[in-house]
């Protein structure tokens, strides 16, 4: 068993910066463990660019973003185990690692910072009927062997699920010569930004089927076509809608699903709307000591979003590792409000308060003309006016940290969208 | 004068833009819900750019090498792009920001290495 500062479990964005903050914090020894063979998570798949505009001011690829935080990792000395997995992480602190090359370990750490990110939806989350053809393939798994591994899993193809990925690879695939049918949908609006309809499906004529879902897959070896239909308001398809298309690749866009089994195994406190780690607004989860940050703890929709999170999360790991002292309980709860699920954190020390407190959630709905209201114990401490509010873009409010000196003893913050 | 409708990717209200395009320029933008509407309008309807990005081989490897226009070009050249980019193959060493592509299809944008690879990967 070695002793150290700070374990950070996970090499993409989230577990760079935190390494990057926490190092810059001061603290010593600290130890980033990286599942993959190389650093930077989802990114150096990411080949299109949109990264970036908010913390480096100009618009990079996914492998630009990941290299400028690779770059300032190896600067900083930070030691870091590619092809490592985490085995194990307990609610003193102890870290199981397993590697080809240094077999099993275990560490002691001060603090430890998860940081995993997430994993997409597969078919079977959607029970889809029909054979198990192969063909059949999350938008996330054939970004991966197009843009990294040079692979085309497929030629004619259809997109279910309107998320970024989704769209993202409805380009890639065309730009690589593949047919792409359809992006199918089954709610009436695309969970995607507007800029990725318009660049990725209309540039290009790929229709986007709203309000749309596969109700069977054809093939028995390879896939073979799929059948879609319109579906009601309860989401439910209509008989006689259906039409069939011939294709050979069914790929899936469906939803992001943050990845706590390590989580868990540490006795972290999850919550239902995020399906990531209840935390304070220092990003300390239920267990002491053990932070998380990134998509591991809700899934983000920009990656300069990820970084500023993780880095927070990086300093406070490092303020905690130093001080090891037993924090208070955080006494302030935060609560979903009318129109609005998975606000994080989930609890707030208003005594202890260090950095302004920014509140991220999504509305349920699309929300037009809409005000997102912040109250603690009934009175209103922050309001603000959208145009606009969609399901697929996170809101983010920024409470000052001066405010929480009046609410010291307060039970209940509040966030409410009301259109 | 012509007509054109598109959707402003401005914000997520996505306004659907109805454009008269008269002498090559953008005479009305109707629709629009602020002001950024009709300045995407003037871009988007005159001279539409896009950046692209895309993949180079690289000799005696299986992983390609990503790659993106250093600049936006005009939209009608993204598959000839494309092409040119697909024919392109490329050895190590390489750094983030080589040129990989030079002046691109005549729109005096290069195409550079969004990606670094050493001799000594594979």
């Amino acid at each position: 068993m070695t002793d150290i500062d700070i374990v950070i479990i996970g090499g993409g964005p989230a577990g760079l910066a935190a390494a990057v903050a926490a190092r810059e914090a001061g603290c010593d020894r600290l130890l980033l463990f990286e599942r993959d063979e190389v650093l930077g998570g989802i990114l150096p798949q990411c080949i299109h660019t949109g990264f970036g505009l908010h913390v480096f001011q100009e618009e990079l690829t996914g492998p630009e973003y990941a290299q400028r935080f690779i770059d300032r990792v190896h600067a900083l000395e930070i030691p870091v185990q590619c092809g490592t997995t985490v085995l194990d992480v307990t609610r003193d602190r102890v870290v199981t690692a397993v590697s080809p090359m240094c077999g099993l370990r275990q560490f002691r750490a001060k603090a430890i910072v998860l940081a995993m990110g997430c994993r997409e939806r597969t078919r079977g989350a959607l029970m889809i009927p029909g054979w198990r053809p192969a063909g059949v393939y999350t938008a996330g798994l054939a970004q991966r062997w197009v843009n990294r591994e040079g692979w085309m899993p497929g030629r004619r193809v259809v997109i279910l699920g309107s998320g970024d990925i989704g769209l993202i690879m409805a380009r890639r695939m065309m730009f690589e010569g593949a047919k792409v049918l359809a992006c199918v949908e089954l709610m009436p609006y695309s969970s995607g930004l507007t800029r990725n309809v318009v660049q990725c499906l209309d540039d290009y004529d790929i229709p986007l089927m709203l309000s749309h879902t596969v109700t069977d897959i054809h093939g028995r070896e390879r896939v073979e076509g799929v059948t879609v239909a319109q579906v009601d308001a309860q989401r439910m398809p209509v008989p006689g809608t259906e039409q069939r298309f011939d294709c050979d690749t069914l790929l899936l866009s469906v939803g992001l699903i943050p990845e706590n089994e390590l989580s868990k195994a540490a006795g972290v406190e999850l919550a239902e709307a995020t399906a990531g780690p209840v935390v304070d607004e220092s990003l300390q989860t239920s267990v002491s000591g053990i932070f998380a940050c990134g998509n591991v703890l809700h899934v983000h929709d920009l990656v300069d979003e990820v970084t500023r999170e993780s880095a927070q999360a990086g300093r406070a790991a490092a303020a905690f590792a130093r001080s090891a002292a037993g924090l208070p309980p955080p006494a302030l709860r935060v609560r979903d409000g009318a129109g609005v699920r998975g606000v994080v954190p989930q609890a707030i020390c208003a005594e202890r308060v260090a950095e302004d407190v920014s509140l991220m959630f999504r509305p349920t709905a699309v929300f037009k003309d809409a005000t997102a209201a912040v109250k603690i114990d009934r009175v209103e401490v922050a309001r603000q006016r959208f145009r606009i509010l969609t399901p697929g873009e996170m809101v983010k409010l920024t409470l000052p940290k001066g405010l929480f000196a009046r609410f010291k003893g307060a039970c209940e913050l509040t966030v409410e969208v009301t259109e | 004068m012509s007509a054109q409708t598109i959707t402003c990717i401005g914000c997520p209200m996505g306004c659907r833009l109805r454009v008269l395009i008269a002498g090559g320029q953008v005479a009305s933008v109707d629709g629009a819900g602020c002001g950024r509407g009709a300045v995407y309008a003037r871009q988007e309807c005159v001279c539409p750019t896009r950046m692209v990005t895309s993949l180079v081989r690289v000799q005696g490897r299986h992983a390609p090498l990503s790659v993106k226009t250093a600049r936006p070009v005009p939209k009608e050249k993204i598959f000839a792009c494309l092409q040119s980019i697909r024919a392109a193959r490329v050895t190590p060493p390489v750094r983030i920001g080589d040129v990989i592509v030079a002046d691109v299809c005549g729109t005096g944008v290069d195409v550079v290495a969004t990606m670094a690879c050493t001799e000594g990967d594979s």
